[in-house]
């Protein structure tokens, strides 16, 4: 197992370093990505992975803690189980599915009825404006939060069932109302909501197909949500194959080892905070 | 101070019932795309789809080179990733205590998260590059490569679920280390380590972005594990940005076997166990 990673860092350098060699930093700075004149900057697809992975943390974490918060403090138990279950189910629907939904149904959506009224009411701002296509940042976001939120309101399930319950009794009978008593549990599980909103993310960033079949595919760097944009992952899907000549090849790999290095400290960020919470109070922490 | 409580009270109600709504827009969501699915994907789905080839727009055609593709790759992958995930989680459950486990736990959670382009990459690497060209093969080992810290993790719990007793009884009679472990500790758990290796399953069941450059996709019943062969999933992917609205409708048809396939893995998983995961 050990020996994978190792491989995999191993195997994924050695292909990169044509590209780390001709570029060296310069490659994550670069905003030109022109494999025909042969220039390889990699600073659109960062730009467009930490966009879209934002966006879609910006709407699933208030989402997840809504779920979460329902199902542990709220809901029964006999529709909580059920309830629960059908929140995962959302996680067992395949990438490639959200993303032909998310062309045929969503995209077509968003450009009839959401743009057109988030064009007039926030036009002035410069994150509405450009071409409405329902093709962009703003529907990758949106499908990148549908995929991330059963996950992220998993872990921030097990974290708040973590919390021990005398903590929900003590702000009860301070006179709490349900909400405040809510605040306490929230505050109480705060490292590990957040390691679950950082898995999210780790799992945003790295998320491909879906992404790649709504974002439009553009490598620019542009502010606004309607224009179409491009991640690192959906650079390596589109281009792998079609890619002639080394340092092309190189530079994609280059763009898999970024992302590698990324999700891993991400994700071993993430680790750390759940476990602590979970293993403090005995809770058994479950992998998303 | 009766006004102040009041707010507090319609706060305290607003909020709880945000949360609720929240929990109803998830689940609408996903009831949303499942109808979509079958409404979209029984129009196009007949017996002669199942069992046909590809053809030209227009020819008709169907998706039973991808079927018999995706059903390869699923074994191929068991077969690899299987017995390498179920070691690996006796190990860190049986033997690895220390901190070497710790950290061999740390990095397998850790990989769980690895996005599966970047493993279609390094298979890439290592398997197309210096055979020259995709093949089912190196389409197998990409998805076991993703499979293996999932059954790992299932089959670590599985067996953390095991008494100590049962191994305590076993070694009191004089048993060694490995005949409790595979006399007693792995068959007292097998029932949930097959649930584990069944979740994984519908998990890489779904993934086409480790596939894209490794097994790469066909359009003719598979001959060989050392050529390039079909799935379901990047046959989905094709159709779906393909200009044509008969492909279109083929990929809703396809997408409605494959999500067959997925959700009936997850649901008897869970009507058998009955117990969170």
């Amino acid at each position: 197992m050990v020996a994978i990673v190792i491989a995999m860092v191993i195997a994924l350098a050695s292909d990169a370093m044509l590209s780390i060699r001709q570029f060296g930093f310069g490659f994550l700075r670069g905003q030109a990505w022109n494999p025909i004149k042969g220039e390889f900057g990699a600073l659109p697809f960062i730009y467009g992975t930490v966009a879209s992975s934002l966006l879609a943390l910006l709407i699933s974490v208030p989402l997840s803690l809504g779920i979460a918060i329902f199902l542990v403090e709220q809901a029964p138990h006999y529709i909580a189980r059920p309830v629960g279950f059908l929140v995962e189910l959302l996680a067992a629907i395949p990438s490639v599915v959200y993303g032909l939904w998310g062309i045929f149904v969503l995209a077509p959506f968003l450009r009839q009825y959401i743009q057109p009224v988030l064009a007039q009411v926030l036009g002035w701002t410069p994150f509405f404006r450009g071409t409405i296509t329902g093709i962009g940042l703003l529907t990758g976001g949106i499908i990148l939060a549908i995929m991330v939120t059963p996950i992220i309101s998993a872990v921030v399930r097990d974290v708040l069932a973590a919390v021990p319950g005398s903590q929900r009794e003590a702000a009860f009978a301070l006179g709490a109302t349900k909400w405040e008593m809510i605040r306490v549990v929230l505050v109480n599980g705060a490292p590990g909501i957040a390691g679950a909103v950082i898995l999210g993310l780790g799992r945003a960033l790295g998320e491909t197909m879906a992404v790649t079949m709504v974002i439009g595919n553009r490598p620019q760097i542009s502010l606004s949500l309607f224009d179409p944009s491009y991640t690192i992952a959906s650079a390596i899907a589109n281009e792998f194959t079609e890619a002639t000549g080394d340092l092309y090849l190189s530079s994609l790999v280059e763009l898999g080892l970024i992302l590698f290095f990324v999700t891993f400290i991400v994700n071993g960020i993430a680790r750390i905070l759940v476990w602590n919470v979970t293993r403090q109070t005995g809770g058994v922490g479950r992998a998303a | 101070m009766a006004n102040y409580d009041q707010i507090r009270r319609a706060n305290s109600a607003f909020m709880t019932t945000l949360t609720a709504l929240c929990t109803v827009l998830a689940v609408g969501a996903l009831f949303i795309i499942l109808a979509h699915i079958a409404w979209q994907g029984i129009g196009s789905l007949n017996w002669q789809f199942l069992i046909d080839r590809p053809r030209p727009v227009g020819e008709g055609g169907g998706i039973g080179n991808a079927i018999v593709g995706s059903l390869l790759l699923l074994l191929i992958s068991a077969a690899i990733g299987l017995p390498l995930g179920i070691c690996v989680g006796v190990y860190l459950s049986e033997i690895g205590k220390g901190r070497f486990g710790g950290a061999v736990r740390f990095i397998v959670d850790t990989l769980t998260g690895i996005p599966s382009i970047v493993t279609g990459v390094f298979v890439y690497a290592i398997i197309v590059v210096p055979s020259k060209h995709f093949s089912a093969l190196a389409g197998g080992v990409a998805l076991a490569l993703i499979m293996i810290p999932i059954v790992a993790r299932t089959t670590e719990e599985m067996l953390k679920l095991v008494p100590h007793s049962l191994r305590e009884g076993a070694l009191a009679l004089g048993a060694p280390q490995w005949r409790v472990i595979l006399g007693v500790v792995i068959p007292a758990a097998a029932p949930g380590i097959a649930t584990g290796a069944m979740l994984a399953i519908a998990r890489i069941s779904g993934e086409t972005a480790p596939l894209l450059f490794t097994a790469f996709g066909s359009r003719f019943f598979p001959e060989s594990l050392n050529q390039p062969i079909a799935s379901l999933t990047v046959q989905i992917y094709n159709y779906a940005i393909s200009p044509y609205d008969e492909w279109h409708a083929q990929a809703w048809a396809a997408t409605l076997v494959l999500m067959t396939l997925v959700l009936g893995i997850n649901i008897i998983v869970r009507f058998l166990t009955r117990r969170k995961f």
